[in-house]
C-alpha cells in the first residue's frame, strides 16, 4: 500500500508525535544520569569476558559482583577491569577467570599509570567495537548478496528446548519458505539476572538463549539461506534483567532481530521501571550499532485489555516506543512496531476494526518495519475455525502492508507448534500473500467512512493519552495503570537493586563511542 | 425409509451414515514423503484399529518428514451405558440465584483468588470465568456481588498465589493451565497443591482447576477439590463455589 488512505488528520499525528517526544524527554534524564549491573556486565562482555566459574556463575557476572560488593561500581567496571589488566599484565578474560578462582578482587589494585590505563582502555574498545562492525558489515554483505525477501516477512518460531533438535525445525521452516525464525526462549529467562552459558538441550516452553545457542542456530541459518538462496532473519528476546547483554551477544553473533520494549518488562514482568528504562537504552543503542532491528510488543497489552476500546493504548505505547528508539539513534528502518489481530472473531464488523488499526500503524510509522501479531487470546482449540482466523489475519496483513508477519499457530492455545502446524501456517501465509499481493494497491476507503473514522478516533484517543501522561510523567502514568491494565510503582520490581547513579568518575567509552559514531552518522 | 437408529452398547464415530465409524486424523512421520512413506502412514493408521484407510494428502515436509491427511473407519466400538464420568455435581443456578444463595448460606462474600500458573502465559481461560464481561453472555466472577475476586493474571509463582491466598484470606484457589507441552501442566497444578499443603492452606480454601485438557477427574486426582474443563461457564464454576463453601461454614 503505497499511498496513504486513510486520511489521518495531520495536525494530530504532529501532536502526537511532539508529545511522545516530551514524555520520554523527561524520562531521558533519568537513564542519563544511571547505570545498571546488567549495562556494567554488557561492558564486560564486549571487552571479550565470557564463560562461567566453577560454581557456573557467568564470568561477567562474576566481575560486576565483585566490584558492587565493594561499594565501587558507581565509577564503571571499564575502569577497574582495566586498572587490574594493567597490574597484572592480562587480559580482561584473564583477569575474569582470577576473579571467578577467588584469587584477588578488582578493587585490590593501586590506581596504575593513568596514561597506561587510559591506552589500554583504548586499545581496547577499538578492538571491541571493530569486533562488531565487523560481523554488522558481513551482516550487510550477506542480505545484499541473497537478497532481501518480499514484505510481509513470513516469521515463526521454534520452541522445542533443545537448540540442536530446533536447528533441525528451522531448516524445514526456512525450506518451507519461512524468512525468520525466532527461538523462543525458556520460560522465564527473562527474570533471570544472569545468562545462561554454554549450548543447552532442556527447556520449558522454549530453548535458553545462550551465545552459544545463538551460534549454533546462526550458522544453520546462514547454510540454510545459502541453500534457498535468500536471506533467512534469525530473532531472540531481549527483554527482562539482561536486555543490553542480550543484545551484546546477538550483536557478536550476527542476529538480526531482537524482541525489545521500553514498557512491556515493567509491565508484564514486574520488572523495575529504572531498570528497564536504561536498559532498553542501552540495548537499544547496541541495536543501533550493529543493525538490529528491534520488535516492540504493542501485542501483549490486547492480549489482556479489550482490542477496541484499548486500540488507543497500542498506538500511544508505539509513539513512545519510537521516541525512545529514536534516542538510541536507531533508525525508523529498524522499528518494528508492534500490534496485534486479537478482536473477538464475534464481533460484528471485526474484520473492518482489524484493517483499521493495522492500517494506521502502517500509515503512523510508514519508514518503521511494522511486526504484526497473531490472534491468540480467542483461540480456543478448535483448529479449524484457528486455521481460518490465521487466513483473515494474513489478508489484513497483505492488504495493509505490513512488514513483519509472525504466522499465527492452528493449535495456538494447546501445545507448542508440532513441525505439521508451522508448515501448515506457512502455507497459508503463502497462498494469501500470493493470491491478494496486490490488493493494497487497488484499495482506497470510503472518505470518513468505518474504517478512516475508526482510524481517526483511535489516533484521537491516543492523543488524549498521551496528554494525560504527558501532564503527569510517564513514572505516574504507569504508577496508576494506564497501560495494559497493570499499575507498577516507581521503586518496586525485580532488579531495582542493579540500577544505579554515575558517580562524578564514571566512565564507559564503549557507548560512549557508539553515540558519537551515531550521532556523526546521522548529521 | 428408515433411518438406522444408534446403538449405544456399540457406539462408534459418525462420518455421513451411522456406524460408518469414520475417522479422520493428521500427522506427520520422521522420513521423507514418497510411496513408501505413504505405505507407512496407511500401516501405522492400521495398527490405530482403522480399516479403508485413504491417505487422501502427503507432503513433504522437507529436512525428512512428511506430513499426512488420513481418513479411515473405526471396525471397533465401545459401551456407551458403561461409562463413568466422575463429574462435578451442582445444581446450574443463574448469577442472581447464586448471589441470593451465598446471602443466605453462608452471609459474606466469598473471596475468590485466581491465577495462570507456572509457564503459561494464556489468561483466555481465567479471564473468561473471572472478568466482568464473562463468556458466551454469561458474566464473569467479577460482576458477582457476592464474590471477591483477585485475578493475579499469567504465570504466577505457585509461591506467589499461597502468599495472596494468605494475604486476602481467600476461601477459594482457582487455576488455570492452557498451553503445555510434554505434561508441564500437570506438574505445575501439582507443585501448587503441594505447597499449599506445605504452608497448611490447602483445608482452608476450595482448590479449583481449569482449562482444556483438565477434567473433574484429573484434578481429584491430583488432589484438587473440583476440575473444569472446556466449555464451562462461569455460572457453573459459581454455583459450585456457592455450595460448596456454604457446606464448609456451616
Amino acid at each position: 500500500m503505497g499511498k496513504p488512505v486513510l486520511n489521518l488528520d495531520e495536525n494530530m499525528v504532529k501532536r502526537a508525535r511532539k508529545l511522545a517526544r516530551e514524555i520520554t524527554d523527561e524520562i531521558q534524564k533519568f537513564i542519563d544520569v544511571r547505570s545498571t549491573t546488567s549495562v556494567e556486565r554488557t561492558v564486560a562482555r564486549f571487552y571479550g569476558i565470557d564463560g562461567v566459574n566453577h560454581e557456573g556463575v557467568p564470568l561477567p557476572n562474576v566481575v560486576v559482583d565483585d566490584v558492587q560488593k565493594s561499594g565501587a561500581l558507581d565509577r564503571g567496571i571499564t575502569y577497574w577491569l582495566v586498572n587490574a589488566c594493567v597490574a597484572k599484565s592480562m587480559s580482561p578474560q584473564e583477569i575474569a577467570e582470577s576473579v571467578g578462582r577467588g584469587e584477588f578482587s578488582l578493587v585490590d589494585f593501586p590506581p596504575q599509570n593513568e596514561s597506561v590505563v587510559a591506552e589500554k582502555i583504548e586499545e581496547l574498545t577499538q578492538e571491541a567495537l571493530e569486533r562488531l562492525r565487523k560481523v554488522r558489515d558481513e551482516r550487510d554483505k550477506m542480505l545484499e548478496e541473497l537478497g532481501d525477501p518480499a514484505q510481509p516477512y513470513l516469521y515463526v518460531i521454534v520452541a522445542t528446548g533443545n537448540i540442536y533438535e530446533d536447528v533441525i525445525q528451522a531448516k524445514a521452516a526456512v525450506k518451507e519458505g519461512a524468512d525468520i525464525i525466532a527461538v523462543i526462549r525458556s520460560t522465564a529467562q527473562s527474570l533471570l539476572d544472569f545468562v545462561p552459558y554454554g549450548p543447552t538441550t532442556e527447556g520449558y516452553g522454549g530453548t535458553y538463549a545462550t551465545q552459544e545457542n545463538f551460534r549454533i542456530m546462526r550458522k544453520a541459518l546462514d547454510e540454510a539461506a545459502n541453500e534457498v538462496g535468500r536471506y533467512i532473519r534469525l530473532t531472540n528476546y531481549a527483554s527482562g534483567l539482561c536486555m543490553p547483554e542480550i543484545s551484546a551477544m546477538a550483536a557478536i553473533e550476527g542476529l538480526d532481530f531482537l524482541l525489545n520494549d521500553s514498557m512491556y518488562g515493567i509491565l508484564f514482568r514486574n520488572i523495575n521501571m529504572l531498570r528497564t528504562f536504561v536498559d532498553q537504552y542501552t540495548s537499544r543503542l547496541i541495536c543501533a550499532y550493529s543493525h538490529i532491528t528491534i520488535n516492540t510488543g504493542e501485542d501483549n497489552y490486547i492480549k489482556t485489555s479489550d482490542p477496541i476500546d484499548r486500540a488507543h493504548t497500542v498506538t500511544t505505547s508505539q509513539l513512545i516506543n519510537e521516541q525512545f528508539a529514536l534516542k538510541s539513534h536507531l533508525k525508523p528502518k529498524y522499528m518494528g512496531i508492534g500490534h496485534a489481530f486479537e478482536i473477538d472473531p464475534d464481533i460484528e464488523n471485526g474484520f473492518l476494526y482489524e484493517i483499521a488499526h493495522a492500517l494506521l500503524t502502517r500509515e503512523l510509522f510508514p519508514e518503521a518495519t511494522p511486526k504484526y501479531m497473531p490472534p491468540t487470546r480467542h483461540m480456543t482449540g478448535d483448529i479449524f475455525k484457528g486455521y481460518a482466523m490465521n487466513t483473515m489475519y494474513n489478508l489484513v496483513s497483505i492488504m495493509t502492508g505490513q512488514s513483519i508477519q509472525l504466522l499465527g499457530m492452528l493449535t495456538e492455545a494447546i501445545h507448542t507448534p508440532f513441525l505439521q502446524d508451522r508448515y501448515l501456517a506457512i502455507e497459508n501465509a503463502k497462498y494469501v500473500f500470493n493470491n491478494a499481493k496486490n490488493i493494497g494497491d487497488e484499495i482506497i476507503f470510503k472518505e470518513n467512512g468505518f474504517i478512516q473514522k475508526r482510524a481517526n478516533e483511535v489516533l484521537s484517543n491516543a492523543v488524549e493519552l498521551l496528554e494525560h501522561v504527558k501532564d503527569i510523567g510517564l513514572i505516574s502514568a504507569i504508577e496508576e495503570g494506564t497501560f495494559g491494565d497493570i499499575a507498577r510503582k516507581r521503586e518496586e520490581g525485580k532488579g531495582a537493586d542493579g540500577v544505579f547513579t554515575k558517580g562524578e568518575d564514571y566512565y564507559n567509552p564503549i557507548f560512549e563511542m557508539m553515540e558519537e559514531e551515531l550521532e556523526e552518522e546521522e548529521l | 425409509m428408515s433411518v438406522k437408529k444408534v446403538d449405544l452398547s456399540h457406539l462408534k464415530p459418525y462420518g455421513d451414515q451411522m456406524d460408518d465409524g469414520a475417522v479422520q486424523l493428521s500427522f506427520t512421520l520422521p522420513v521423507p514423503n514418497g510411496s513408501k512413506a505413504r505405505e507407512a502412514a496407511r500401516q501405522i493408521a492400521n495398527k490405530m484399529g482403522l480399516t479403508d484407510v485413504q491417505i487422501v494428502f502427503s507432503e513433504d515436509l522437507k529436512e525428512n518428514f512428511s506430513f499426512f491427511v488420513v481418513y479411515g473407519h473405526l471396525n471397533t466400538s465401545i459401551d456407551y451405558n458403561e461409562i463413568k464420568v466422575l463429574e462435578v455435581e451442582t445444581p446450574k443456578m443463574s448469577m442472581e440465584e447464586v448471589d441470593k444463595y451465598i446471602q443466605e448460606h453462608v452471609k459474606r462474600q466469598i473471596v475468590v483468588v485466581g491465577a495462570t500458573i507456572g509457564t503459561d502465559a494464556h489468561t483466555v481461560g481465567l479471564d473468561s470465568i473471572l472478568n466482568m464481561k464473562g463468556y458466551h453472555g454469561d458474566s464473569g466472577l467479577e460482576r458477582y456481588k457476592m464474590f471477591k475476586v483477585y485475578n493475579m493474571g499469567s504465570q504466577v509463582p505457585p509461591a506467589e498465589v499461597a502468599k495472596k491466598v494468605r494475604e486476602t484470606n481467600a476461601d477459594v484457589v482457582l487455576v488455570s493451565q492452557v498451553v503445555t507441552q510434554r505434561n508441564i501442566h500437570v506438574k505445575n497444578l501439582v507443585e501448587l497443591a503441594d505447597i499449599l499443603e506445605a504452608e497448611g492452606l490447602r483445608k482452608s480454601i476450595l482448590l479449583i482447576a481449569g482449562g482444556p485438557r483438565i477434567t473433574h477427574e484429573l484434578a481429584v486426582e491430583l488432589g484438587y477439590d473440583a476440575g473444569f474443563g472446556n466449555g464451562t461457564l462461569p455460572s457453573d464454576v459459581a454455583s459450585y463455589i456457592a455450595v460448596e463453601i456454604s457446606k464448609r461454614v456451616l
